[in-house]
Protein backbone atom coordinates (compact mmCIF):
# COMPACT_ATOMS: atom_id res chain seq x y z
CA UNK A 1 0.00 0.00 0.00
CA UNK A 2 2.75 2.44 0.70
CA UNK A 3 4.69 2.12 -2.37
CA UNK A 4 1.37 2.28 -4.37
CA UNK A 5 0.35 5.59 -2.63
CA UNK A 6 3.56 7.03 -3.10
CA UNK A 7 3.33 6.49 -6.66
CA UNK A 8 0.08 8.23 -7.15
CA UNK A 9 1.25 11.20 -5.45
CA UNK A 10 3.83 11.63 -7.71
CA UNK A 11 1.52 10.96 -10.57
CA UNK A 12 -1.07 13.57 -9.23
CA UNK A 13 -0.66 16.25 -11.11
CA UNK A 14 -1.41 14.05 -14.31
CA UNK A 15 -3.35 15.35 -17.13
CA UNK A 16 -5.90 13.17 -19.97
CA UNK A 17 -3.74 10.19 -20.30
CA UNK A 18 -4.48 8.93 -16.62
CA UNK A 19 -7.37 6.52 -15.82
CA UNK A 20 -8.28 5.89 -11.80
CA UNK A 21 -8.11 2.20 -11.69
CA UNK A 22 -11.53 2.30 -8.83
CA UNK A 23 -10.36 -1.55 -7.36
CA UNK A 24 -6.70 -1.27 -7.15
CA UNK A 25 -7.32 2.54 -6.30
CA UNK A 26 -4.75 4.06 -7.93
CA UNK A 27 -4.00 6.56 -11.27
CA UNK A 28 -2.25 4.83 -14.01
CA UNK A 29 -1.48 5.90 -17.60
CA UNK A 30 -3.51 4.51 -19.99
CA UNK A 31 -1.22 3.88 -22.94
CA UNK A 32 0.81 2.18 -20.29
CA UNK A 33 -2.05 -0.49 -19.74
CA UNK A 34 -2.71 -0.17 -23.24
CA UNK A 35 0.77 -0.85 -24.51
CA UNK A 36 1.34 -3.69 -22.06
CA UNK A 37 -2.54 -5.12 -22.67
CA UNK A 38 -0.41 -5.50 -27.05
CA UNK A 39 2.54 -6.29 -25.85
CA UNK A 40 1.31 -9.71 -23.80
CA UNK A 41 -1.72 -10.00 -26.70
CA UNK A 42 1.13 -10.07 -29.42
CA UNK A 43 3.23 -12.69 -27.67
CA UNK A 44 0.66 -14.69 -26.53
CA UNK A 45 -0.94 -14.75 -30.40
CA UNK A 46 3.25 -15.08 -31.66
CA UNK A 47 3.74 -18.13 -28.98
CA UNK A 48 -0.23 -19.47 -28.52
CA UNK A 49 -0.22 -19.32 -25.15
CA UNK A 50 -2.54 -17.52 -22.72
CA UNK A 51 -0.55 -14.36 -21.61
CA UNK A 52 -1.70 -14.64 -18.09
CA UNK A 53 1.67 -15.50 -16.22
CA UNK A 54 3.18 -12.71 -18.69
CA UNK A 55 0.59 -10.04 -17.56
CA UNK A 56 0.08 -10.28 -14.19
CA UNK A 57 3.85 -9.82 -13.14
CA UNK A 58 3.62 -6.91 -15.88
CA UNK A 59 0.94 -5.57 -13.54
CA UNK A 60 2.35 -6.27 -10.53
CA UNK A 61 5.95 -4.34 -11.51
CA UNK A 62 3.50 -1.72 -12.29
CA UNK A 63 2.61 -1.12 -8.78
CA UNK A 64 -1.07 -2.58 -9.14
CA UNK A 65 -1.79 -4.76 -5.64
CA UNK A 66 -0.78 -8.49 -6.63
CA UNK A 67 -4.30 -8.98 -5.11
CA UNK A 68 -5.64 -7.03 -7.93
CA UNK A 69 -3.14 -7.81 -10.35
CA UNK A 70 -3.94 -12.00 -10.10
CA UNK A 71 -8.10 -11.55 -9.74
CA UNK A 72 -7.77 -9.07 -12.69
CA UNK A 73 -5.30 -11.21 -14.91
CA UNK A 74 -7.98 -14.37 -14.83
CA UNK A 75 -10.75 -11.84 -15.98
CA UNK A 76 -8.04 -10.94 -19.00
CA UNK A 77 -7.41 -14.81 -20.07
CA UNK A 78 -11.17 -15.68 -20.21
CA UNK A 79 -11.27 -13.13 -22.88
CA UNK A 80 -7.91 -14.27 -24.45
CA UNK A 81 -8.80 -17.68 -24.35
CA UNK A 82 -12.19 -17.62 -25.62
CA UNK A 83 -10.97 -16.69 -29.64
CA UNK A 84 -8.55 -19.84 -29.87
CA UNK A 85 -11.18 -22.10 -28.55
CA UNK A 86 -13.96 -20.97 -31.01
CA UNK A 87 -11.27 -21.80 -33.84
CA UNK A 88 -10.30 -25.29 -32.40
CA UNK A 89 -14.31 -25.85 -31.72
CA UNK A 90 -15.26 -25.63 -35.41
CA UNK A 91 -11.54 -27.32 -36.78
CA UNK A 92 -13.20 -30.57 -34.29
CA UNK A 93 -9.71 -30.61 -32.14
CA UNK A 94 -11.61 -29.96 -29.02
CA UNK A 95 -12.51 -33.34 -27.03
CA UNK A 96 -15.38 -32.08 -24.59
CA UNK A 97 -15.43 -35.12 -22.74
CA UNK A 98 -11.72 -34.93 -22.22
CA UNK A 99 -12.15 -31.44 -21.08
CA UNK A 100 -14.92 -31.60 -18.75
CA UNK A 101 -12.92 -34.12 -17.23
CA UNK A 102 -10.03 -31.72 -16.46
CA UNK A 103 -12.86 -29.04 -15.86
CA UNK A 104 -14.32 -30.81 -12.61
CA UNK A 105 -10.48 -31.22 -11.00
CA UNK A 106 -9.95 -27.41 -12.51
CA UNK A 107 -13.15 -26.04 -10.58
CA UNK A 108 -12.15 -28.13 -7.42
CA UNK A 109 -8.81 -26.70 -7.27
CA UNK A 110 -9.63 -22.90 -8.04
CA UNK A 111 -12.14 -23.09 -4.86
CA UNK A 112 -9.23 -24.44 -2.47
CA UNK A 113 -7.19 -21.75 -4.30
CA UNK A 114 -9.37 -18.89 -3.85
CA UNK A 115 -9.60 -20.66 0.17
CA UNK A 116 -5.37 -20.44 0.42
CA UNK A 117 -5.50 -16.97 -1.49
CA UNK A 118 -7.82 -15.13 1.11
CA UNK A 119 -6.34 -16.87 4.22
CA UNK A 120 -2.70 -15.58 2.99
CA UNK A 121 -4.02 -12.45 2.69
CA UNK A 122 -5.15 -12.23 5.41
CA UNK A 123 -1.79 -13.74 7.46
CA UNK A 124 0.10 -11.22 5.42
CA UNK A 125 1.72 -13.15 3.25
CA UNK A 126 -0.06 -12.98 -0.16
CA UNK A 127 2.23 -10.64 -1.73
CA UNK A 128 5.37 -13.01 -1.00
CA UNK A 129 3.56 -16.13 -2.08
CA UNK A 130 2.55 -15.10 -5.42
CA UNK A 131 6.26 -13.22 -6.57
CA UNK A 132 7.52 -17.20 -4.82
CA UNK A 133 5.02 -19.37 -7.03
CA UNK A 134 6.37 -17.27 -10.33
CA UNK A 135 9.89 -17.04 -9.65
CA UNK A 136 9.70 -20.95 -9.44
CA UNK A 137 7.55 -21.65 -12.43
CA UNK A 138 8.68 -19.03 -14.70
CA UNK A 139 12.16 -20.11 -13.59
CA UNK A 140 11.23 -23.84 -14.51
CA UNK A 141 9.17 -23.78 -17.40
CA UNK A 142 11.54 -21.00 -19.07
CA UNK A 143 14.23 -22.91 -18.03
CA UNK A 144 13.58 -26.28 -19.72
CA UNK A 145 12.45 -24.13 -22.87
CA UNK A 146 15.79 -22.85 -23.33
CA UNK A 147 17.34 -26.19 -22.90
CA UNK A 148 15.01 -27.88 -25.05
CA UNK A 149 15.22 -25.44 -27.68
CA UNK A 150 18.70 -24.54 -27.87
CA UNK A 151 18.91 -28.26 -28.48
CA UNK A 152 16.40 -28.69 -31.19
CA UNK A 153 18.77 -26.00 -33.09
CA UNK A 154 21.50 -27.76 -32.27
CA UNK A 155 20.35 -30.92 -33.75
CA UNK A 156 18.85 -29.70 -37.04
CA UNK A 157 21.93 -27.91 -37.52
CA UNK A 158 24.28 -31.07 -37.74
CA UNK A 159 21.16 -32.89 -39.13
CA UNK A 160 20.24 -35.27 -36.51
CA UNK A 161 17.09 -36.19 -36.37
CA UNK A 162 15.19 -36.12 -32.95
CA UNK A 163 14.74 -39.26 -31.03
CA UNK A 164 11.52 -40.89 -32.40
CA UNK A 165 8.62 -41.37 -29.19
CA UNK A 166 9.17 -45.70 -28.42
CA UNK A 167 5.53 -46.42 -29.59
CA UNK A 168 4.69 -49.30 -27.55
CA UNK A 169 5.95 -48.06 -24.30
CA UNK A 170 3.72 -47.78 -21.18
CA UNK A 171 3.66 -45.17 -18.49
CA UNK A 172 3.00 -45.52 -14.89
CA UNK A 173 -0.05 -43.21 -15.93
CA UNK A 174 -1.52 -45.94 -17.86
CA UNK A 175 -2.01 -48.51 -15.24
CA UNK A 176 -4.12 -46.55 -12.93
CA UNK A 177 -7.95 -47.74 -12.12
CA UNK A 178 -10.90 -45.53 -12.93
CA UNK A 179 -10.08 -45.83 -16.79
CA UNK A 180 -12.53 -44.07 -19.63
CA UNK A 181 -12.70 -43.84 -23.06
CA UNK A 182 -12.36 -40.51 -24.65
CA UNK A 183 -13.47 -40.94 -28.87
CA UNK A 184 -11.85 -37.62 -29.72
CA UNK A 185 -8.64 -37.97 -28.44
CA UNK A 186 -8.61 -41.94 -29.36
CA UNK A 187 -7.58 -42.74 -25.68
CA UNK A 188 -8.50 -45.03 -22.83
CA UNK A 189 -7.40 -43.23 -19.62
CA UNK A 190 -7.90 -43.21 -16.28
CA UNK A 191 -9.72 -40.51 -14.94
CA UNK A 192 -7.38 -39.75 -11.44
CA UNK A 193 -4.55 -38.19 -13.50
CA UNK A 194 -6.65 -36.21 -15.44
CA UNK A 195 -8.74 -34.69 -12.64
CA UNK A 196 -5.64 -34.43 -10.38
CA UNK A 197 -3.97 -31.92 -13.79
CA UNK A 198 -7.12 -29.71 -13.67
CA UNK A 199 -6.86 -29.74 -10.21
CA UNK A 200 -3.44 -28.58 -9.78
CA UNK A 201 -4.15 -25.77 -12.50
CA UNK A 202 -7.15 -25.33 -11.01
CA UNK A 203 -5.37 -23.94 -8.11
CA UNK A 204 -2.87 -22.13 -9.97
CA UNK A 205 -5.28 -20.18 -12.09
CA UNK A 206 -6.48 -18.62 -8.22
CA UNK A 207 -3.09 -18.09 -6.90
CA UNK A 208 -1.81 -17.26 -9.64
CA UNK A 209 -3.85 -15.19 -12.07
CA UNK A 210 -2.96 -17.49 -15.00
CA UNK A 211 -4.78 -19.73 -17.28
CA UNK A 212 -2.17 -22.92 -16.98
CA UNK A 213 -1.76 -23.56 -20.63
CA UNK A 214 2.14 -23.69 -20.20
CA UNK A 215 2.02 -26.20 -17.65
CA UNK A 216 -1.29 -28.17 -19.06
CA UNK A 217 0.08 -28.26 -22.46
CA UNK A 218 3.44 -30.22 -21.89
CA UNK A 219 1.72 -32.21 -18.84
CA UNK A 220 -0.98 -33.43 -21.55
CA UNK A 221 1.49 -34.31 -24.38
CA UNK A 222 4.21 -35.59 -22.03
CA UNK A 223 2.24 -37.30 -19.33
CA UNK A 224 -1.00 -38.19 -20.28
CA UNK A 225 0.40 -38.91 -23.83
CA UNK A 226 -2.63 -37.32 -25.19
CA UNK A 227 -2.54 -37.13 -28.93
CA UNK A 228 -0.78 -33.16 -29.72
CA UNK A 229 -4.11 -32.44 -32.18
CA UNK A 230 -6.66 -31.71 -29.19
CA UNK A 231 -4.43 -31.03 -26.40
CA UNK A 232 -4.06 -27.57 -27.28
CA UNK A 233 -7.88 -26.79 -27.99
CA UNK A 234 -9.12 -29.09 -24.94
CA UNK A 235 -7.23 -27.06 -22.48
CA UNK A 236 -8.66 -23.69 -23.67
CA UNK A 237 -11.52 -25.22 -22.92
CA UNK A 238 -10.47 -25.76 -19.15
CA UNK A 239 -9.15 -22.25 -19.53
CA UNK A 240 -11.62 -20.53 -20.48
CA UNK A 241 -14.40 -21.72 -17.76
CA UNK A 242 -11.41 -22.26 -14.44
CA UNK A 243 -10.26 -18.39 -15.30
CA UNK A 244 -14.31 -17.40 -15.80
CA UNK A 245 -15.34 -18.95 -12.42
CA UNK A 246 -12.25 -17.59 -10.47
CA UNK A 247 -13.12 -13.90 -12.07
CA UNK A 248 -16.44 -14.58 -10.33
CA UNK A 249 -15.23 -16.29 -6.89
CA UNK A 250 -11.94 -13.47 -6.49
CA UNK A 251 -15.13 -10.64 -7.08
CA UNK A 252 -17.27 -12.39 -4.10
CA UNK A 253 -14.85 -13.21 -2.20
CA UNK A 254 -11.79 -10.67 -2.08
CA UNK A 255 -13.87 -7.79 -4.05
CA UNK A 256 -10.59 -7.46 -6.38
CA UNK A 257 -11.34 -7.61 -10.10
CA UNK A 258 -10.64 -4.35 -11.53
CA UNK A 259 -12.88 -4.73 -14.15
CA UNK A 260 -11.75 -1.25 -15.68
CA UNK A 261 -7.92 -2.71 -16.05
CA UNK A 262 -9.28 -6.12 -17.22
CA UNK A 263 -11.14 -4.19 -19.89
CA UNK A 264 -8.29 -2.03 -21.31
CA UNK A 265 -6.21 -5.38 -21.31
CA UNK A 266 -8.57 -7.42 -23.24
CA UNK A 267 -9.20 -4.68 -25.90
CA UNK A 268 -5.23 -4.27 -26.58
CA UNK A 269 -4.54 -8.19 -25.79
CA UNK A 270 -7.11 -9.26 -28.46
CA UNK A 271 -5.59 -6.75 -31.21
CA UNK A 272 -2.50 -7.55 -29.95
CA UNK A 273 -2.41 -11.66 -30.59
CA UNK A 274 -4.21 -10.67 -34.12
CA UNK A 275 -0.39 -9.61 -35.19
CA UNK A 276 1.30 -12.02 -32.93
CA UNK A 277 -0.30 -14.93 -34.60
CA UNK A 278 0.87 -13.55 -38.62
CA UNK A 279 4.32 -12.90 -37.43
CA UNK A 280 4.52 -16.54 -35.11
CA UNK A 281 3.96 -17.98 -38.71
CA UNK A 282 6.72 -16.38 -40.03
CA UNK A 283 9.18 -17.70 -37.15
CA UNK A 284 10.52 -20.89 -36.51
CA UNK A 285 9.84 -23.08 -33.95
CA UNK A 286 12.84 -23.41 -31.96
CA UNK A 287 13.79 -19.68 -32.46
CA UNK A 288 10.21 -19.02 -30.64
CA UNK A 289 10.37 -21.52 -28.43
CA UNK A 290 14.44 -20.14 -27.46
CA UNK A 291 12.80 -16.86 -27.41
CA UNK A 292 9.78 -17.11 -25.16
CA UNK A 293 12.11 -19.03 -22.96
CA UNK A 294 14.19 -15.92 -22.42
CA UNK A 295 11.47 -13.71 -21.92
CA UNK A 296 9.72 -15.93 -19.18
CA UNK A 297 13.09 -16.23 -17.62
CA UNK A 298 13.92 -12.55 -17.53
CA UNK A 299 10.41 -11.66 -16.26
CA UNK A 300 11.10 -14.73 -12.92
CA UNK A 301 14.38 -12.88 -12.57
CA UNK A 302 13.04 -9.35 -12.22
CA UNK A 303 10.47 -10.87 -9.23
CA UNK A 304 13.49 -12.74 -8.04
CA UNK A 305 15.38 -9.63 -7.88
CA UNK A 306 12.57 -7.42 -6.19
CA UNK A 307 12.49 -10.10 -3.60
CA UNK A 308 16.21 -9.85 -2.24
CA UNK A 309 16.62 -6.26 -2.41
CA UNK A 310 16.56 -4.51 0.49
CA UNK A 311 13.14 -2.68 0.16
CA UNK A 312 12.33 1.39 0.37
CA UNK A 313 10.38 0.96 3.43
CA UNK A 314 10.25 -2.52 5.43
CA UNK A 315 7.19 -1.38 7.24
CA UNK A 316 3.86 -1.38 5.33
CA UNK A 317 0.02 -0.39 6.59
CA UNK A 318 -3.34 -2.13 5.79
CA UNK A 319 -6.21 -0.66 6.60
CA UNK A 320 -9.46 -2.54 7.93
CA UNK A 321 -7.64 -5.82 8.46
CA UNK A 322 -8.33 -8.41 11.04
CA UNK B 1 0.61 0.90 27.65
CA UNK B 2 3.86 1.94 29.33
CA UNK B 3 3.16 5.38 27.63
CA UNK B 4 -0.27 5.60 28.47
CA UNK B 5 0.86 4.86 32.44
CA UNK B 6 3.20 7.34 32.24
CA UNK B 7 0.63 10.11 31.10
CA UNK B 8 -1.28 9.21 33.71
CA UNK B 9 1.40 9.03 36.34
CA UNK B 10 2.78 12.74 35.19
CA UNK B 11 -0.97 14.25 35.27
CA UNK B 12 -1.71 12.60 38.73
CA UNK B 13 1.52 14.49 39.77
CA UNK B 14 0.56 17.70 37.99
CA UNK B 15 -2.85 17.60 39.56
CA UNK B 16 -1.91 19.57 42.52
CA UNK B 17 0.06 22.73 41.03
CA UNK B 18 -2.43 23.40 38.15
CA UNK B 19 -5.32 23.35 41.70
CA UNK B 20 -3.07 25.79 43.14
CA UNK B 21 -2.95 27.75 40.31
CA UNK B 22 -7.02 27.70 40.18
CA UNK B 23 -7.28 28.79 43.50
CA UNK B 24 -5.16 32.20 42.84
CA UNK B 25 -6.41 33.32 40.23
CA UNK B 26 -10.11 34.49 41.69
CA UNK B 27 -7.76 36.72 44.08
CA UNK B 28 -6.25 38.90 40.94
CA UNK B 29 -8.66 39.48 38.50
CA UNK B 30 -12.91 38.61 38.51
CA UNK B 31 -13.73 35.41 37.67
CA UNK B 32 -14.10 35.62 33.79
CA UNK B 33 -16.43 33.86 31.77
CA UNK B 34 -15.19 30.98 30.25
CA UNK B 35 -14.09 31.19 26.35
CA UNK B 36 -16.72 30.01 23.85
CA UNK B 37 -15.68 28.24 20.60
CA UNK B 38 -18.30 27.88 16.88
CA UNK B 39 -17.50 26.63 13.98
CA UNK B 40 -19.17 26.41 10.98
CA UNK B 41 -18.72 24.12 7.78
CA UNK B 42 -20.11 25.59 5.00
CA UNK B 43 -22.06 22.16 4.33
CA UNK B 44 -22.63 18.53 5.85
CA UNK B 45 -21.66 17.05 2.69
CA UNK B 46 -18.56 17.03 0.34
CA UNK B 47 -18.60 15.34 -2.79
CA UNK B 48 -15.87 14.44 -4.62
CA UNK B 49 -15.09 12.74 -7.90
CA UNK B 50 -12.84 9.92 -8.14
CA UNK B 51 -10.25 11.23 -10.31
CA UNK B 52 -9.87 14.22 -7.62
CA UNK B 53 -6.89 15.45 -6.95
CA UNK B 54 -6.58 16.79 -3.55
CA UNK B 55 -7.83 20.07 -2.57
CA UNK B 56 -8.39 22.26 0.66
CA UNK B 57 -11.56 22.64 2.81
CA UNK B 58 -11.97 25.99 4.78
CA UNK B 59 -13.67 26.18 8.44
CA UNK B 60 -14.36 29.29 9.84
CA UNK B 61 -14.84 29.56 13.43
CA UNK B 62 -15.06 32.26 16.13
CA UNK B 63 -14.08 32.47 19.83
CA UNK B 64 -16.51 33.77 21.75
CA UNK B 65 -16.18 35.82 25.21
CA UNK B 66 -12.34 36.20 24.45
CA UNK B 67 -9.89 38.23 26.76
CA UNK B 68 -8.91 41.41 24.54
CA UNK B 69 -5.72 41.65 26.42
CA UNK B 70 -4.88 37.81 25.85
CA UNK B 71 -6.26 38.09 22.28
CA UNK B 72 -3.61 41.26 21.22
CA UNK B 73 -0.54 39.29 22.55
CA UNK B 74 -1.47 36.28 20.51
CA UNK B 75 -2.51 34.15 23.95
CA UNK B 76 -5.14 31.78 21.98
CA UNK B 77 -4.80 29.44 19.85
CA UNK B 78 -7.03 27.50 17.85
CA UNK B 79 -6.23 23.41 16.36
CA UNK B 80 -8.71 22.27 13.95
CA UNK B 81 -8.65 18.95 12.86
CA UNK B 82 -10.33 16.87 9.71
CA UNK B 83 -10.57 13.32 11.24
CA UNK B 84 -11.56 10.38 8.91
CA UNK B 85 -13.53 7.48 9.70
CA UNK B 86 -12.27 4.63 11.89
CA UNK B 87 -10.52 1.31 11.37
CA UNK B 88 -8.08 -0.79 12.77
CA UNK B 89 -5.08 -0.83 10.76
CA UNK B 90 -2.17 -3.55 10.55
CA UNK B 91 1.43 -2.96 10.66
CA UNK B 92 3.90 -5.22 8.80
CA UNK B 93 7.20 -5.27 9.31
CA UNK B 94 9.53 -7.01 7.07
CA UNK B 95 12.66 -9.01 8.12
CA UNK B 96 15.39 -10.92 6.05
CA UNK B 97 14.67 -14.69 5.74
CA UNK B 98 16.97 -16.51 4.36
CA UNK B 99 17.88 -13.87 1.61
CA UNK B 100 14.40 -12.84 0.96
CA UNK B 101 12.32 -9.90 2.39
CA UNK B 102 9.64 -11.40 4.51
CA UNK B 103 6.70 -10.14 6.49
CA UNK B 104 7.52 -11.86 9.91
CA UNK B 105 6.00 -9.11 12.41
CA UNK B 106 2.43 -7.54 12.53
CA UNK B 107 0.30 -5.20 14.88
CA UNK B 108 -2.82 -4.18 14.76
CA UNK B 109 -3.61 -0.83 16.13
CA UNK B 110 -7.64 -0.76 17.31
CA UNK B 111 -10.01 2.09 15.49
CA UNK B 112 -7.41 4.37 14.54
CA UNK B 113 -8.54 7.20 12.11
CA UNK B 114 -8.06 6.66 8.05
CA UNK B 115 -6.92 9.94 7.54
CA UNK B 116 -6.19 12.73 9.61
CA UNK B 117 -5.59 16.31 8.35
CA UNK B 118 -4.81 18.94 10.91
CA UNK B 119 -4.48 22.60 11.16
CA UNK B 120 -3.04 24.84 13.41
CA UNK B 121 -2.35 28.86 14.65
CA UNK B 122 1.12 27.60 15.88
CA UNK B 123 3.28 24.89 15.65
CA UNK B 124 1.87 22.14 18.46
CA UNK B 125 4.74 22.38 20.32
CA UNK B 126 4.13 25.47 20.75
CA UNK B 127 0.32 25.11 21.53
CA UNK B 128 0.57 23.20 24.69
CA UNK B 129 2.69 20.83 26.40
CA UNK B 130 3.16 17.25 24.73
CA UNK B 131 1.19 16.12 27.84
CA UNK B 132 -1.90 17.57 27.37
CA UNK B 133 -1.76 16.84 23.66
CA UNK B 134 -1.70 13.20 24.37
CA UNK B 135 -4.17 13.35 26.84
CA UNK B 136 -6.89 14.54 24.69
CA UNK B 137 -5.24 13.01 21.69
CA UNK B 138 -4.65 15.86 19.65
CA UNK B 139 -1.91 15.85 16.17
CA UNK B 140 -0.09 13.38 14.44
CA UNK B 141 1.79 12.08 17.22
CA UNK B 142 -0.43 12.58 19.61
CA UNK B 143 -3.49 9.79 18.43
CA UNK B 144 -3.59 7.18 21.02
CA UNK B 145 -2.50 3.79 19.10
CA UNK B 146 -3.55 0.93 21.24
CA UNK B 147 -2.31 -2.22 20.00
CA UNK B 148 -5.14 -5.50 19.60
CA UNK B 149 -4.82 -8.69 21.60
CA UNK B 150 -2.43 -9.80 23.79
CA UNK B 151 1.47 -8.54 23.26
CA UNK B 152 3.99 -11.09 23.71
CA UNK B 153 6.69 -8.55 23.80
CA UNK B 154 5.61 -4.49 24.27
CA UNK B 155 9.13 -3.09 23.89
CA UNK B 156 8.42 -3.10 20.05
CA UNK B 157 5.26 -1.06 20.14
CA UNK B 158 6.81 2.38 19.89
CA UNK B 159 8.44 1.34 16.84
CA UNK B 160 5.60 0.11 15.27
CA UNK B 161 3.33 3.28 16.25
CA UNK B 162 6.20 5.48 14.65
CA UNK B 163 6.16 3.23 11.34
CA UNK B 164 2.54 3.72 11.29
CA UNK B 165 2.26 7.91 11.66
CA UNK B 166 5.44 8.06 9.28
CA UNK B 167 3.80 5.92 6.28
CA UNK B 168 0.37 7.54 6.97
CA UNK B 169 2.23 10.56 6.71
CA UNK B 170 4.06 9.82 3.80
CA UNK B 171 1.11 8.44 1.76
CA UNK B 172 -0.36 11.81 2.66
CA UNK B 173 -3.14 10.57 4.72
CA UNK B 174 -2.31 12.21 7.81
CA UNK B 175 -0.95 16.15 7.01
CA UNK B 176 -0.37 18.66 9.34
CA UNK B 177 -0.25 22.58 8.81
CA UNK B 178 1.17 24.74 11.59
CA UNK B 179 -0.05 27.55 9.76
CA UNK B 180 -3.45 26.36 8.45
CA UNK B 181 -5.66 28.66 11.59
CA UNK B 182 -5.46 32.40 10.63
CA UNK B 183 -7.45 35.03 12.88
CA UNK B 184 -9.07 37.05 10.10
CA UNK B 185 -10.80 39.44 12.58
CA UNK B 186 -10.32 39.76 16.44
CA UNK B 187 -11.95 36.36 17.25
CA UNK B 188 -13.50 35.39 13.94
CA UNK B 189 -10.62 32.37 12.78
CA UNK B 190 -10.29 30.67 9.31
CA UNK B 191 -8.76 27.41 9.36
CA UNK B 192 -7.74 25.40 5.50
CA UNK B 193 -7.55 21.56 5.86
CA UNK B 194 -5.55 19.38 3.72
CA UNK B 195 -8.09 17.01 2.10
CA UNK B 196 -5.73 14.53 0.44
CA UNK B 197 -6.14 12.90 -2.61
CA UNK B 198 -6.94 9.38 -1.40
CA UNK B 199 -9.36 10.56 1.34
CA UNK B 200 -11.64 7.77 2.39
CA UNK B 201 -15.10 7.42 1.42
CA UNK B 202 -18.02 8.02 4.64
CA UNK B 203 -18.32 10.35 7.85
CA UNK B 204 -15.54 12.73 8.89
CA UNK B 205 -15.18 14.70 11.99
CA UNK B 206 -14.33 18.26 12.39
CA UNK B 207 -13.04 18.76 15.54
CA UNK B 208 -11.77 22.01 17.19
CA UNK B 209 -9.78 22.99 19.64
CA UNK B 210 -9.26 26.34 21.64
CA UNK B 211 -6.09 26.47 23.81
CA UNK B 212 -5.64 29.97 26.18
CA UNK B 213 -1.96 30.73 27.39
CA UNK B 214 -0.58 26.77 26.50
CA UNK B 215 -4.08 25.46 28.62
CA UNK B 216 -6.87 23.67 26.71
CA UNK B 217 -10.16 25.65 27.27
CA UNK B 218 -12.83 23.88 24.80
CA UNK B 219 -13.47 21.36 22.04
CA UNK B 220 -16.26 21.59 18.81
CA UNK B 221 -16.87 19.20 16.57
CA UNK B 222 -19.33 18.82 13.54
CA UNK B 223 -19.74 15.75 11.35
CA UNK B 224 -18.83 16.08 7.46
CA UNK B 225 -20.05 13.37 5.45
CA UNK B 226 -17.36 12.85 2.14
CA UNK B 227 -19.27 10.81 -1.00
CA UNK B 228 -17.11 9.74 -3.86
CA UNK B 229 -19.15 10.60 -6.91
CA UNK B 230 -18.65 9.25 -11.07
CA UNK B 231 -18.53 6.58 -13.00
CA UNK B 232 -15.36 5.00 -10.93
CA UNK B 233 -17.34 5.28 -7.48
CA UNK B 234 -20.37 3.71 -8.99
CA UNK B 235 -18.33 0.10 -9.95
CA UNK B 236 -16.30 0.38 -6.68
CA UNK B 237 -20.04 0.61 -5.23
CA UNK B 238 -21.12 -2.87 -7.21
CA UNK B 239 -17.96 -4.12 -6.69
CA UNK B 240 -18.95 -4.26 -2.91
CA UNK B 241 -22.22 -4.44 -3.07
CA UNK B 242 -23.42 -6.61 -5.77
CA UNK B 243 -20.09 -9.06 -5.96
CA UNK B 244 -21.59 -11.75 -7.79
CA UNK B 245 -23.16 -9.93 -10.37
CA UNK B 246 -20.14 -7.19 -10.65
CA UNK B 247 -17.94 -10.64 -11.34
CA UNK B 248 -20.76 -12.47 -13.69
CA UNK B 249 -20.46 -8.95 -15.70
CA UNK B 250 -16.95 -9.00 -15.98
CA UNK B 251 -16.69 -12.41 -17.03
CA UNK B 252 -19.56 -11.46 -19.92
CA UNK B 253 -17.61 -8.48 -20.95
CA UNK B 254 -14.58 -10.62 -21.50
CA UNK B 255 -16.45 -13.33 -23.77
CA UNK B 256 -17.58 -10.23 -25.68
CA UNK B 257 -14.26 -9.00 -26.07
CA UNK B 258 -13.30 -12.32 -26.92
CA UNK B 259 -15.40 -13.77 -29.37
CA UNK B 260 -16.44 -10.09 -30.93
CA UNK B 261 -12.54 -10.04 -31.34
CA UNK B 262 -12.72 -13.26 -33.37
CA UNK B 263 -15.45 -12.75 -35.45
CA UNK B 264 -13.85 -9.05 -36.42
CA UNK B 265 -10.46 -10.59 -37.62
CA UNK B 266 -12.02 -13.76 -39.45
CA UNK B 267 -13.82 -11.08 -42.16
CA UNK B 268 -10.41 -9.07 -43.02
Amino acid sequence: MGNATARRVVRKSGSAVTIYLPIAELSVNIFIILGMGAAVGFLSGMFGVGGGFLITPLLIFYNIPPVVAVATGANQVVASSISGALTHFRRGTLDVKLGSVLLAGGLAGATVGIWVFSLLRRLGQLDLIISLMYVLFLGTVGGLMLLESVNAMRRASKNIPAAPRRPGHHHWVHRLPLKMRFKKSKIFLSVIPIVALGFGIGILTSVMGVGGGFIMVPAMIYLLRIPTNVVVGTSLFQIIFVTAYTTVVQAATNFSVDIVLAFILMIAGVIGAQYGVRVGQKLRGEQLRALLGLLVLAVGLRLAVALVVTPSDIYSVVMGAN
Amino acid sequence: MRHLLRTLLFSLMLLPTAAGAQTLLPGQAPQPVAEGLEIGTSTSEIAITSDFHGADLTIFGAVTNTDSLLLAIGQYDVVVVLEGPRDNATVRKKERVFGIWVNTHSMTFETVPHSYSMSSSRMLDDVTTPLDLTDRGIGIDHIPLTPMGFLGNASNVGEFRDAYRRLQERSGLYVRDPSGVRFVSSNLFKASLRLPANIPNGVHTVRAYLFKSGKFVTEKSAPLRVIKTGIEQTITDAAHEQPIIYGLFAVFLAVVTGWGASVVFRKE
